[in-house]
C-alpha cells in the first residue's frame, strides 16, 4: 500500500511528462488527477490503522541507495503517526489543487507539463515526509525544492517568474547547506544516519546540568574554533538542521524566495507554497524530536526565530495589496507559530497547526485563485473591490477560510473553527512554555494574532466590499468559477471548519507516558521526561484562552472601521507615518539588504577574480610571461600545422621514443 | 575467455581502427563517410569488449584482476596489465564516451576528418592503458603520450585562438611531468623496481615521500588541475571541438585524480597525511573562487570549464580526507563529472553547432522551440548543482561528509559550493533556455536531431540510475579503497610508533 501511495504520483508525473503530447492534455489531468485520488484515499487508510491503533512503527524496505564504509543507507519507509498524518496533508491537498487545477489551467498551452510538475512535487514531498533516514529526507527536500523552481518559472516567458524561482532554489539552497552539515555532524555524532540509530541513542547526548559525570564533560567533537561536550555537539547538529528547516519554511532571514514565489501559478502556491512543501521544516524538527528534545538551547532558538516570524510576516502582510502575498506572508507568520510550538516542546501542537493550516490556507489560496480567475487575472487588490455579489460561492469559502485562519470559537468551549483549535492550542502552549523565549514568544504571537486578523479582514473587505474598482470591462466578464474548481473548495472549507474538533484530542490530547508522547502519536514524537507541556497548556488561566479570541476581535474590528466604516483612514495613516509605511510596504527592505550584503558583491568579487586573479596574476605571471619568450617557437608550430598527420605521428613516435630510451638507460643505471 | 588478455585486448583494440582508417582515402565523400563509419565501430566494439571487464570483475577481490606481464623492449621493462575497483570503472568511462565523441563530431568536423579519428582512436588507446597500466614506466608513457593527441586535437581543429590555449595547456602539463619523471626515477632506484604492486607494497622512507609526493603532486595538480595552475582549462575548453571538450573534461582531468589515489595517498601515506591541509586549502580555494569566477563568464564553455574546476576540488579534498567516504566519494565524483560535464559539453556543442557562438548573451528563451533540448539541458545542470537523484549528489555528499569528519573548517567552506553552484548554473540556465524567444537569429532553432537524441539520451539515463541507485558503482570500488585506506592507516601507525620508540630512545 505504501508503495502505491508514494509511487503512483511519480507515474503520473512520468506518464504525463513523457507522454504527454501523444496522450493530449486532457487524459494527462485524468490520470495524474486520478492517481492522487486513490493515493489520497489510501492514505486516509493508513491514518486510520496506524494512528487511531496501536500499531508499531514499521520500516518498509525498497532498495539499496549509498553504501560507503559504515554508512549505510537504504530507500525506505518509515510508517508511524507522524508519516501517516504528512500522507493525508500532503495527499489530500494535492489531489484537489490536482482537480482545481483543470479548471484553473484550463487554457494554459502546458497542462501535460504543468501536471507532471505537480506530481513530481508530490512524490518529492512524499519521499521527505516517508524518509528514514536523513539522506533521503534530504532527497525528497531537494526534490521539492526542484519541482517548486520548476512550478515558480511555470510561465519562463516572464522574467519575474524565472527570477523568483532561481532565488527560491538559491535561497533554499542556504538552507540546504546547513542541513547537509547537520546530516555531516550526527553522522559524525551516532555513526549512522539512520533515525532509528540516531533516536535510539540520543539521550546518550543530553546536556547534563550541576555535577556533570566526567563522561558529558569529555570534549567529543571539534566543529569550527568550538571543542564541544555531547551535549553541546548536539545543539550544533540541531541549529545546523535548523538552518535547513529556515529556508524550506521561510523563516526569518531565509524568508525572502516566499513572497516572490506567488509569481508561480496559484494552484501552486496553495498547494507547495501553503500547505505542504514549506511546512517540510516543521515537519523535520517534530520528526527529530527526538534528538531536539535533549538540546534546550537549540529549541529556544527554534522559539525565537518562530515567535520574530510570526511578527514580522504579520507586519509586512498589514499593507501589501497583492492578494496573493498577502496570503503568502500570513503562511510565513503561521510557519512561525508551528516553530513556537516546536520550540516550547509542543510537538504535537505544530503538527496540529500543520494539518489545519493546510486546509484553510490551500482554501484560501484556492479561494484567491478563484477570485484572480474571474477578475482577468488582476491580483491587485486595489483594483478589485465590490465583487461579494458576482462570485459568491468563492466570497463564502474565503470567508471560512478567513475564520478558521483567525481562529473564530467560543473561548472554554469545543465550539470554534479549525484555526480556534491548533493556533490557541500553540499560544497556551508559549504562555506555559519553560525556556527562556517562551514569554517572548507568548507576546509576539499575540500581537501577530491582532495583525493576522486585521490583514485577513482586510484582504476580505478589500476585495469583496465595497464599491468595484476594477474597469467596467473587467467586471463586465466577472464571473464564477466552474464546479471542478469549486468542489475542491467545499472539500476543503469542511476541512477548515471541521478538522479542529475532529483531530483536538487526537493531536494535544492527553495520554503521556513512559515512551510515549501521546495516545495519538505515541513514538512518533518525542518528550523528554521533563516535557509535561500536553498536559499544562490545558491547565491555563481563562485570561490566556480568551486573549486570542480577544485578539482576533481586535484585528476584525480595525480592519472594519478601517476598509468599510471609514475607508479614507489608510491612506491617511500611511501618509502620517511614511517611513514606517514605506518599511513594512518594501518588506522591511531585505531584498535590499541581501543584495548589497551577498548578491552584488558575490559578483564584483567574481569578476575581479576572473580579470585580475586569473587574468592579470595567474596568467600574467604564469603561462604568459613565459609565452612571451615562446612566441616564436608559436610561429613555428603555426607552420607546422600547415603539414599533415604524418608529421604529427611522427613527432608522437619520436618523442615517445626519446621517452622510453630515456627510461631504460636510467633504469640500466 | 579465462587467459584472453582481456586488458590488452581492450586497449589496442582502437589501433586496429587507426590501421583500417589509414588505408581508407579521405578524398571522396563516400571515404570520408567510410572513415566515420570505421571509427563509429571501432569505439563501440571497444566499449562492448570492455563490458566483458566488468561482468568479469570479482567484487570481493580488493586487488588487481586481469593481471597479464609480459617482458617488454627486450627484457628493460616488463609490461603488465591489471585493473582493481580503483582504476575499472574509469576504462569503461572512456570506452563509453568514445563512441559519443565520434558522433559529436559527425557532422561538426569536416577538414582532415581522416587525422581527426586518427588522433581520437590512438587517444583512446593511450587512456586506456594509463588506468590499466601496472608498470609505472608503462604508466608514464601513457600518461604523456596522451597530451600529444590532445594537444593535436585543440591546436588543429579548435576555435580562433587554438595556438595560444594549446601552448598554453602544454607549457603547464610538461613542467608537472618533468618532475614526475624525475621522482620516478628516483622511485626506481630506492625500490629496484618499476611494479605498481611492489612500489605500492614498497615503504618509502618518510624524508624521501615529502620529495616525491611534490613531484607527483605538480603533475596530477596540473592535470586536475587544481587552483592555482587551472588557467589553462578554460582557454583549452573554449578553443577545443565539442568532442575534445567532451574528452578532455571525461576522462583527461580523471588521470590527476586517478593518479592522486593510485601514486600519492597509496605510495607516501606519510606525506599525504603531512600536507592534506595544502591540498584541502587548494581544493576550499578552487570551489569557492572558481565558483565565482562561473557565475561571472559570458562565454558557456568557459563557464562549464570553471564549473568543472570547481567540482574537482571536491575531488581533491575527498581523495586527502583519506578515510573511506571520502575517497570513494572522490571516485564516484570523478566517474559522475564525466558523465555530467560531458553532457553538458555537448549540450553546448549542439547550440553552437547551430547559432556558431558561445556568447551566452545571443540565446534567450530556447525551451520554446527546443523543449527536448531544454529538458535534457535541465537534467545536467541539477546534476553538476548536485541535486539529490542524480549521480551528482552521490560523489559531492560523500566526499564533503569525508572531509567532514577530518576537518569541519574546510568542510564548511567547501560546502558552501552548495549555494554557489546553484548560483552559476541556475543563472546560465535561465538566460540561454528561459525568458521570452526574441532573438530572430534563434526562431528558426529546430530541436535534437536523432543523432543527438542517441547521444544525450544514454547519458541522462546514467546520470539518474546512478543517482538514485549508486551502488554497482560503490560496490566495485569499495573493497580497493578499503583495502588502500587499510594499509594507508597501517603506515601511518607504523610511523606513530616508530617516532615513540625515537622519542623514548633519546
Amino acid at each position: 500500500m505504501y508503495h502505491a501511495i508514494v509511487f503512483l504520483p511519480l507515474l503520473g508525473a512520468l506518464i504525463a511528462g513523457f507522454g504527454g503530447r501523444a496522450l493530449g492534455a486532457k487524459a494527462c489531468e485524468y490520470i495524474t488527477s486520478g492517481f492522487l485520488v486513490i493515493a489520497a484515499i489510501l492514505s486516509w487508510i493508513a491514518l486510520i490503522t496506524v494512528g487511531f491503533s496501536e500499531a508499531e512503527p514499521r520500516t518498509v524496505q525498497v532498495m539499496r541507495f549509498i553504501g560507503s564504509g559504515n554508512l549505510d543507507v537504504n530507500w525506505a519507509f518509515r510508517i508511524d503517526t507522524l508519516t501517516v498524518v504528512m500522507l493525508v496533508v500532503v495527499n489530500t491537498v494535492s489531489s484537489l489543487v490536482h482537480i482545481y487545477s483543470i479548471g484553473y489551467m484550463h487554457d494554459d498551452p502546458h497542462r501535460p507539463r504543468f501536471f507532471a510538475y505537480l506530481s513530481l512535487f508530490t512524490f518529492a514531498m512524499l519521499m521527505l515526509v516517508t524518509a528514514d533516514n536523513l539522506v533521503q529526507m534530504f532527497f525528497g527536500w531537494e526534490g521539492v525544492g526542484l519541482a517548486s523552481y520548476l512550478l515558480i518559472g511555470f510561465w519562463y516567458k516572464k522574467a519575474s517568474a524565472n527570477n523568483a524561482a532561481m532565488k527560491a532554489f538559491i535561497v533554499n539552497r542556504v538552507g540546504d547547506f546547513g542541513f547537509i552539515l547537520g546530516i555531516f555532524g550526527v553522522f559524525v555524532l551516532f555513526g549512522s544516519v539512520n533515525l532509528d540509530t540516531i533516536f535510539a541513542n540520543a539521550a546518550a547526548f543530553a546536556s547534563v546540568d550541576g555535577e556533570a559525570s566526567e563522561a558529558a564533560r569529555e570534549v567529543l567533537f571539534r566543529f569550527l574554533w568550538m571543542d564541544l561536550t555531547a551535549g553541546e555537539a548536539l545543539t550544533v547538529v540541531c541549529l545546523l538542521l535548523f538552518l535547513g528547516a529556515m529556508g524550506k519554511s521561510a523563516q526569518f532571514m531565509l524568508h525572502t524566495w516566499l513572497p516572490d514565489a506567488m509569481e508561480g501559478p496559484t494552484p501552486v502556491s496553495a498547494l507547495i507554497h501553503a500547505a505542504t512543501m514549506v511546512t517540510a521544516g516543521v515537519f523535520m524538527v517534530a520528526r527529530l524530536s527526538p534528538i531536539f528534545e535533549f538540546s534546550p538551547d537549540a529549541l529556544t532558538v527554534v522559539t525565537i526565530v518562530g515567535a520574530i516570524t510570526a511578527f514580522f510576516a504579520a507586519t509586512v502582510g498589514l499593507v501589501q495589496n497583492d492578494i496573493k502575498r498577502v496570503i503568502a506572508y500570513s503562511t510565513c507568520s503561521q510557519l512561525g507559530y508551528m516553530f513556537v510550538a516546536l520550540g516550547v516542546g509542543a510537538y504535537g501542537a505544530a503538527m496540529f497547526h500543520l494539518f489545519t493550516h493546510a486546509f484553510f490556507k490551500a482554501l484560501l489560496f484556492l479561494g484567491a485563485g478563484s477570485v484572480i480567475h474571474a477578475v482577468s487575472d488582476e491580483q491587485d487588490m486595489r483594483k478589485m473591490g465590490g465583487l461579494r455579489k458576482h462570485i459568491p460561492m468563492t466570497y463564502w469559502m474565503m470567508i471560512i477560510g478567513t475564520i478558521a485562519l483567525t481562529g473564530v470559537g467560543i473561548p472554554g468551549t469545543y465550539i470554534g473553527t479549525a484555526g480556534f483549535f491548533s493556533k490557541d492550542a500553540i499560544i497556551e502552549s508559549a504562555f506555559v512554555g519553560h525556556n527562556a523565549a517562551a514569554g517572548f514568544a507568548f507576546g509576539m504571537l499575540l500581537i501577530a494574532a491582532v495583525m493576522t486578523s486585521f490583514y485577513s479582514w482586510r484582504l476580505i473587505f478589500m476585495t469583496f466590499h465595497g464599491k468595484p474598482r476594477a474597469t467596467a470591462d473587467v467586471m463586465h466578464h466577472v464571473h464564477e468559477s466552474p464546479p471542478v474548481m469549486l468542489v475542491p473548495l467545499y472539500i476543503l472549507a469542511v476541512g477548515a471548519l471541521l478538522s479542529g474538533f475532529f483531530f483536538y484530542s487526537a493531536f494535544v490530547g492527553h495520554g503521556h507516558h513512559e515512551g510515549w508522547y501521546n495516545d495519538f502519536f505515541r513514538t512518533a514524537l518525542f518528550a523528554g521526561p521533563d516535557n509535561h507541556i500536553l498536559e499544562e497548556f490545558h491547565e491555563v488561566a481563562f485570561w490566556v484562552k480568551a486573549s486570542p479570541a480577544v485578539a482576533m476581535l481586535i484585528g476584525l474590528v480595525t480592519a472594519w472601521y478601517m476598509y468599510i466604516r471609514s475607508p479614507e483612514t489608510p491612506a491617511a495613516l500611511a501618509r502620517q507615518h511614511r517611513g514606517l509605511y514605506q518599511f513594512l510596504l518594501n518588506k522591511w527592505y531585505f531584498d535590499e539588504l541581501y543584495d548589497f550584503l551577498f548578491v552584488n558583491p558575490a559578483k564584483r568579487l567574481g569578476t575581479f577574480l576572473w580579470k585580475r586573479g586569473d587574468g592579470w596574476l595567474i596568467d600574467g605571471f604564469g603561462p604568459n610571461g613565459v609565452a612571451k619568450r615562446v612566441t616564436d617557437v608559436t610561429g613555428r608550430v603555426v607552420r607546422l600545422q600547415s603539414g599533415y598527420l604524418y608529421h604529427y605521428a611522427f613527432a608522437m613516435m619520436i618523442g615517445l621514443a626519446a621517452l622510453i630510451t630515456w627510461m631504460m638507460l636510467g633504469g640500466a643505471l | 575467455m579465462a587467459g584472453m588478455p582481456l586488458l590488452s585486448l581492450v586497449t589496442f583494440l582502437p589501433l586496429v581502427g587507426v590501421l583500417v582508417i589509414f588505408f581508407i582515402s579521405d578524398e571522396t565523400e563516400l571515404g570520408l563517410r567510410n572513415i566515420r563509419m570505421v571509427a563509429l565501430l571501432t569505439t563501440v566494439f571497444t566499449f562492448l569488449v570492455s563490458l566483458l571487464i566488468w561482468a568479469g570483475f570479482d567484487t570481493s577481490n580488493p586487488g588487481f584482476q586481469f593481471v597479464e606481464e609480459a617482458a617488454w623492449l627486450g627484457g628493460g621493462l616488463t609490461y603488465r596489465m591489471g585493473v582493481d575497483g580503483i582504476s575499472m570503472l574509469f576504462v569503461i568511462l572512456t570506452t563509453f564516451l568514445m563512441p559519443i565523441c565520434i558522433l559529436a563530431s559527425w557532422d561538426a568536423i569536416k577538414d582532415r576528418v581522416k587525422a581527426y579519428m586518427l588522433a581520437f582512436l590512438i587517444l583512446e588507446t593511450l587512456m586506456i592503458g594509463v588506468f590499466c597500466a601496472l608498470d609505472i614506466v608503462l604508466f608514464y608513457v601513457f600518461f604523456e603520450g596522451g597530451l600529444i593527441p590532445m594537444f593535436i586535437i585543440i591546436g588543429v581543429w579548435g576555435g580562433k585562438r587554438r595556438v595560444y590555449a594549446s601552448f598554453k595547456f602544454f607549457l603547464y602539463t610538461l613542467l608537472g611531468s618533468v618532475l614526475m619523471l624525475l621522482a620516478i626515477m628516483a622511485m626506481y632506484w630506492e625500490a629496484g623496481t618499476t611494479s605498481i604492486p611492489e612500489l605500492l607494497a614498497h615503504d618509502f622512507p618518510p624524508q624521501m615521500q615529502f620529495w616525491l609526493w611534490l613531484a607527483f603532486f605538480a603533475s596530477f595538480a596540473v592535470k586536475m588541475p587544481m587552483w592555482p595552475v587551472h588557467t589553462w582549462l578554460p582557454d583549452a575548453h573554449v578553443e577545443a571541438p565539442t568532442a575534445g571538450s567532451v574528452i578532455l573534461a571525461g576522462v583527461l582531468l580523471k588521470l590527476g585524480g586517478y593518479g592522486f589515489i593510485r601514486f600519492s595517498l597509496a605510495m607516501f601515506p606519510l606525506a599525504s597525511a603531512d600536507l592534506a591541509w595544502l591540498v584541502f586549502a587548494l581544493s576550499v580555494i578552487a570551489i569557492i573562487y572558481t565558483s565565482l569566477v562561473a557565475m561571472m563568464q559570458q562565454d558557456m564553455k568557459k563557464l562549464i570549464a570553471y564549473s568543472s574546476v570547481a567540482h574537482m576540488g571536491f575531488v581533491t579534498m575527498g581523495i586527502f580526507a583519506a578515510n573511506v567516504q571520502g575517497v570513494e566519494g572522490a571516485i564516484f565524483q570523478m566517474l559522475s563529472h564525466g558523465l555530467v560535464s560531458g553532457a553538458l559539453f555537448l549540450c553546448v556543442g549542439i547550440v553552437y553547432d547551430r547559432l556558431h557562438t558561445r556568447e551566452i548573451a545571443a540565446y534567450g528563451g530556447l525551451v520554446h522551440n527546443m523543449p527536448a533540448y531544454a529538458v535534457t539541458f535541465m537534467v545536467f545542470t541539477m546534476a553538476n548543482v548536485g541535486l539529490p537523484g542524480t549521480s551528482g549528489f552521490v560523489g559531492e555528499f560523500l566526499t564533503l561528509m569525508g572531509l567532514f569528519r577530518v576537518n569541519t573548517w574546510f568542510a564548511v567552506f567547501a560546502a558552501t559550493g552548495v549555494i554557489l553552484s546553484a548560483g552559476y548554473a541556475l543563472w546560465l540556465y535561465r538566460r540561454v533556455i528561459f525568458g521570452a524567444l526574441e532573438k530572430e537569429t534563434l526562431k528558426s532553432l529546430l530541436d535534437l536531431t536523432t543523432r543527438e537524441k542517441v547521444l544525450l539520451y544514454p547519458l541522462v539515463v546514467l546520470t539518474i540510475f546512478f543517482g538514485v541507485y549508486p551502488a554497482p558503482v560503490l560496490d566495485v570500488i569499495g573493497p580497493s579503497v578499503e583495502a588502500l585506506l587499510v594499509d594507508y592507516n597501517a603506515a601511518l601507525q607504523a610511523a606513530a610508533a616508530a617516532g615513540d620508540v625515537a622519542a623514548q630512545m633519546n
